[in-house]
C-alpha cells in the first residue's frame, strides 16, 4: 500500500511542557510561602494580596490546573499524533488552545490574589473565566476529536480512551458546578445552596482528581510507561477493565468529602461504597503499570525516566490505597478536618502527577531537540532529592493530623476537654509545619535542576518542531464502518464518538442519582422555621469572608461528635444553610471551627483580633488583617446581590433591593455603637463592621432568639 | 434555582437508581465477558500500538 508522508506537530507538546515547568515553578514558590506563613503569620508583611486565604487558592489551581494541567495537555498532544499515527487536526486550534489556557493562568494569577473567587474550592474562578475555560476545552475537544477521525491506526488504543474520558467528563463537571448568577462583573452566587452546593462541589472536587488529576495521567502511563521501558503493557485486558470500572466508579465517589457533615445519610453511604470499590480497578491499573516492567527492572537501576515513572506509580498506588481507607467513616471521623488530609493530597500531587510529569520531560526533552539529555547525573539527583523531598512533606503532616485529632478529643477524667483552647492543638504542631517546608523546599531544589538540566539539552540541541512521519493510510471503508461479525466492544473502541457517548452516560448515571434526590426530594433538607435570609450588611460580611479566603482555615460544619459539640456547640444541621450560596463548610481546620461563632465574642474581640490576632489570641498563626479596619464597605453593590439572591429563592420581601441600604445603615450603627462602648472609635462604613455583623449572626438561628424583619428594624444580636 | 417538583411529581422515581444499577451490573458482566474471551494475538497487537512506530 502506498505509505503517506506527514510530520507531527512537536511545537504544541514542546510550549506545553514548557509553560508546565513555568507555573509549576510558580504554583510550588507560591506553595512554600503559604508552607512558611503557617510558621510566620506575619509574612503576609499586612497585606492583602500575599495573605494566606487568597493565595492557598492561587496555590492550588496554579499546581492542578497550570502545572499538571499544562503537563497533561503536552503529554496528550505528543502521544496523541504518534498513537493515531496523525498530525494534530488543526494548527490553528492546538495555537488557540495553548494561549487561550495560558491567558485563562494568567487571569487567574491575576484575580485570586485581588480576592475574586467563587468561594468553592478548586473551582475558586470567577464567572467571566469559568465561561473562557469552557470555550477553550471545546477547542481542545474539537482538536483531539477532529485528529481521531483523521487517523491512520483503525484500533484506539487505551490511553486515547482515558483522553476521551478526560475530556468528556470535566466539560461536564466543569458546567454543572460553575452554575452561577453573576451580580456583577467578576462577582456570582452559585445557584445551589448549602447542603446542595456542598453535594455539587465535592462531585465536582473530587472528580476534578479523578479526571484531571487521574485519568489523563493514566493515559500518559500507558503510553509513556511501555515507551521508556521498551516493551507493552503487562496486560492490555486488565486495562479494559481499569478504563471502564475507573470512570464509572469515580463519579460516585465525591460524598466522602461531606461524612458525617449535614449531607443526607444515604447520599454518605452510597459515597462510601462507590470509594471503597475503587480501590479494585485503581490498584488493578496500578499493578498494569508496575509489571509492563517485568524482566525490566535493570533497565530501571539505568533509566532515570524509568526511575520517576516507578516512583510515580507508587506513589499512585498509595494515594489510591489510603483514599478508600480515608472514605471509611470512622477513618474519616480521625482525618477529615486535619493536615492528614493536606499529606494524602500532596503524595498524590508531588508524587503522581509531579514524577510522572518529570520522568515525561526527561523523556520528551531530548526528543524535541535530537540529543541526549545534558545530565543523567544531575537527573539523578532531582530524583533523589525530589523523593526525599515528598517523605519529608507528607511524614510530617500524617503525624501532625493525629496528633491536633488526638487533642482535639481528648477528655479529662472529669468530663472536660482536655484542651478546651484550640490554639493549644495548633502550636502543639507548629514544628511539623516546619519540617513539612523543608520537604517542599527540597522537592523545590529538584524542580530548579531540572530545570537547569532542561535548557541545557535544549541549549545544546536543535528543535525539531515538524518531526517526520510515515505511515499507510487506513484502507477506505474500515473507518467508521462496521465489519461484519465483530464484536461490540471492539466496534466501540473504533469509534470515538460511540466513546464519548458511552463515557457520557457512564458517569452521566452516577452523578444525576445522586444529585436528582438531593435537589428534589424536599425531606432531604428539613426546614428549620427560625432560619432566616442574612440581613444586608451580614451578606456583604459573608461577601468579604469569602474574598480573604476565610474557608481555607476554617470550617463551619460542626460534626455530632461530642468532642465537638463540647467545643463549639450543637452539630450542624442542613436547615441551617438553606440561604448559603456559596456553602463555606470548609475542608480543613487549620484555626476553630465558625459555625456557631456568633455571640461568642463581643464586637471588640473581633475587632482587635482582625487588627492583630496575637492581641487576643497569643500564639495564634491567623494572619493580622489591620486594611479590614480602614477600607469602606462598598454599599452600591447592596441592591444587585439582594436581587440575585431573591431570584436564588431567598424569601426576602418584594421590592427589598431598594431600600436594603437602610437596613444596612441601621446595623451598622449598632454595630458601632457597642464598639464605642469598649472604647473603640470607628466609622459605620468600615468593612471590618460588615464582618463582625456576619460573625455574629454565625449559627445563632436555631436558637430562635433572632428576631429580624427586613424593611423597618434589621436586629441579629441575641 | 427550584427544581423541587419536577420530579417528586413521577411515580416510583426510586426505582431510577436501581434500572441504572442493574445497567452497569449487566454492563459490566458484558464487559468482562468479552475480555476474558477475545483472542490474544487482537490483544497483543493492541497493547503493540504505542511501539509500532519506525522512530528511534
Amino acid at each position: 500500500m502506498e505509505v503517506e508522508r506527514f510530520h507531527y506537530d512537536n511545537r504544541t507538546p514542546r510550549n506545553f511542557a514548557v509553560a508546565s515547568i513555568i507555573f509549576g515553578l510558580i504554583g510550588m514558590l507560591v506553595g512554600l510561602y503559604i508552607a512558611l506563613e503557617l510558621v510566620f503569620p506575619n509574612l503576609n508583611l499586612g497585606f492583602p494580596l500575599t495573605t494566606f486565604g487568597r493565595l492557598r487558592p492561587l496555590h492550588t489551581n496554579a499546581v492542578i490546573f497550570a502545572f499538571v494541567g499544562n503537563g497533561l495537555f503536552a503529554g496528550i498532544y505528543y502521544s496523541l499524533q504518534r498513537l493515531l499515527k496523525a498530525r494534530m487536526f488543526s494548527d490553528a486550534l492546538s495555537n488557540i488552545h495553548f494561549w487561550g489556557w495560558q491567558l485563562i493562568i494568567l487571569a487567574a494569577a491575576v484575580s485570586l490574589p485581588l480576592g475574586y473567587t467563587s468561594g468553592k474550592e478548586y473551582a475558586e474562578l470567577e464567572w467571566p473565566i469559568d465561561i473562557a475555560i469552557a470555550l477553550i476545552w471545546v477547542v481542545f475537544g474539537i482538536n483531539m476529536f477532529g485528529t481521531i477521525v483523521k487517523r491512520r491506526v483503525q484500533h484506539l488504543y487505551v490511553a486515547i480512551w482515558f483522553y476521551i474520558a478526560t475530556f468528556v467528563t470535566v466539560a461536564v463537571l466543569h458546567i454543572v458546578n460553575s452554575f452561577e448568577f453573576p451580580v456583577s462583573f467578576m462577582k456570582s452566587y452559585s445557584m445551589y445552596a448549602g447542603v446542595q452546593d456542598a453535594l455539587v462541589q465535592w462531585w465536582y472536587g473530587h472528580n476534578a482528581v479523578a479526571f484531571f488529576l487521574t485519568t489523563p495521567y493514566l493515559g500518559m502511563m500507558y503510553y509513556f510507561v511501555p515507551k521508556a521501558a521498551g516493551r507493552p503493557v503487562y496486560s492490555y485486558r486488565l486495562s479494559i477493565i481499569h478504563f471502564w470500572a475507573l470512570i464509572f466508579l469515580y463519579i460516585w465517589a465525591g460524598p466522602h468529602h461531606l461524612l458525617y457533615t449535614a449531607l443526607p445519610d444515604w447520599a454518605q453511604s452510597l459515597g462510601v461504597v462507590f470509594s471503597f470499590m475503587l480501590i479494585a480497578p485503581s490498584w488493578g491499573g496500578m499493578i498494569n503499570g508496575l509489571l509492563t516492567l517485568r524482566g525490566a527492572w535493570d533497565k530501571v537501576r539505568e533509566d532515570v525516566v524509568l526511575k520517576f515513572m516507578v516512583v510515580a506509580i507508587t506513589a499512585y498506588g498509595m494515594s489510591t490505597f489510603e483514599g478508600p481507607m480515608l472514605s471509611l467513616k470512622n477513618v474519616n471521623a480521625i482525618a477529615h478536618f486535619t493536615d492528614w488530609v493536606i499529606a494524602h493530597v500532596h503524595v498524590g500531587a508531588l508524587g503522581w502527577n509531579g514524577m510522572l510529569t518529570f520522568g515525561m520531560l526527561y523523556w520528551l526533552f531530548p526528543r524535541f531537540y535530537g540529543r541526549e539529555l545534558f545530565s543523567k547525573k544531575l537527573a539523578n539527583f532531582h530524583f533523589w532529592i525530589g523523593t526525599l523531598g515528598i517523605m519529608f512533606y507528607a511524614i510530617p503532616l500524617y503525624w501532625a493530623g493525629l496528633t491536633q485529632f488526638e487533642m482535639w478529643r481528648e477528655f479529662t477524667a472529669d468530663g472536660f476537654l482536655r484542651y478546651p483552647n484550640f490554639l493549644e492543638t495548633v502550636t502543639q504542631i507548629i514544628p511539623m509545619y516546619a519540617l513539612r517546608s523543608v520537604g517542599g523546599l527540597l522537592y523545590l531544589v529538584g524542580f530548579l535542576v531540572m530545570i537547569y538540566n532542561l535548557w541545557k539539552t535544549a541549549f545544546a540541541g536543535k528543535f525539531i518542531g515538524d518531526e517526520a512521519a510515515e505511515a499507510a493510510p487506513l484502507p477506505k471503508g474500515i473507518t467508521p464502518g462496521h465489519q461484519e461479525s465483530e464484536h461490540w466492544h471492539r466496534v466501540i473502541e473504533r469509534k470515538p464518538f460511540q466513546m464519548l457517548l458511552f463515557s457520557l452516560i457512564l458517569i452521566l448515571i452516577g452523578g444525576l442519582v445522586e444529585m436528582i434526590p438531593t435537589f428534589l426530594i424536599k425531606s432531604n433538607i428539613p426546614t428549620i422555621a427560625s432560619v432566616q435570609p442574612y440581613t444586608p450588611l451580614e451578606l456583604q460580611g459573608r461577601d468579604i469572608y469569602i474574598r480573604e479566603g476565610c474557608y481555607t482555615c476554617h470550617s463551619q460544619m460542626i460534626r455530632p461528635f461530642r468532642f465537638e459539640t463540647e467545643r463549639y456547640g450543637e452539630y450542624s444541621k442542613a436547615g441551617e444553610y438553606v440561604y448559603d450560596h456559596p456553602f463555606q463548610w470548609g475542608s480543613r481546620r487549620t484555626g476553630p471551627d465558625l459555625m456557631r461563632e456568633g455571640g461568642k465574642y463581643p464586637d471588640s474581640w473581633h475587632y482587635n483580633h482582625m487588627d492583630d490576632p496575637r492581641s487576643m489570641s497569643p500564639g495564634s498563626i491567623m494572619p493580622p488583617y489591620p486594611w479590614l479596619l480602614d477600607d469602606e464597605l462598598d454599599t452600591a453593590s447592596t441592591s444587585a446581590k439582594i436581587r440575585v439572591m431573591t431570584s436564588l429563592g431567598v424569601p426576602y420581601p418584594e421590592g427589598y433591593d431598594k431600600i436594603a441600604n437602610k437596613d444596612l445603615s441601621r446595623q451598622e450603627a449598632k454595630i458601632t455603637a457597642s464598639l464605642k462602648e469598649s472604647g473603640i472609635e470607628t466609622m459605620p462604613n468600615k468593612e471590618i463592621v460588615a464582618l463582625i455583623a456576619y460573625l455574629q449572626r454565625l449559627g445563632t438561628d436555631i436558637k430562635g432568639e433572632n428576631k429580624i424583619t427586613f424593611g423597618e428594624v434589621a436586629t441579629t444580636k441575641p | 434555582m427550584k427544581f423541587i417538583n419536577y420530579l417528586t411529581a413521577i411515580a416510583g422515581v426510586d426505582i431510577f437508581p436501581l434500572i441504572s444499577l442493574l445497567i452497569f451490573f449487566l454492563f459490566f458482566i458484558a464487559l468482562i465477558w468479552y475480555v476474558f474471551t477475545s483472542n490474544k494475538e487482537s490483544m497483543i497487537a493492541m497493547s503493540n500500538i504505542p511501539l509500532d512506530q519506525d522512530e528511534q
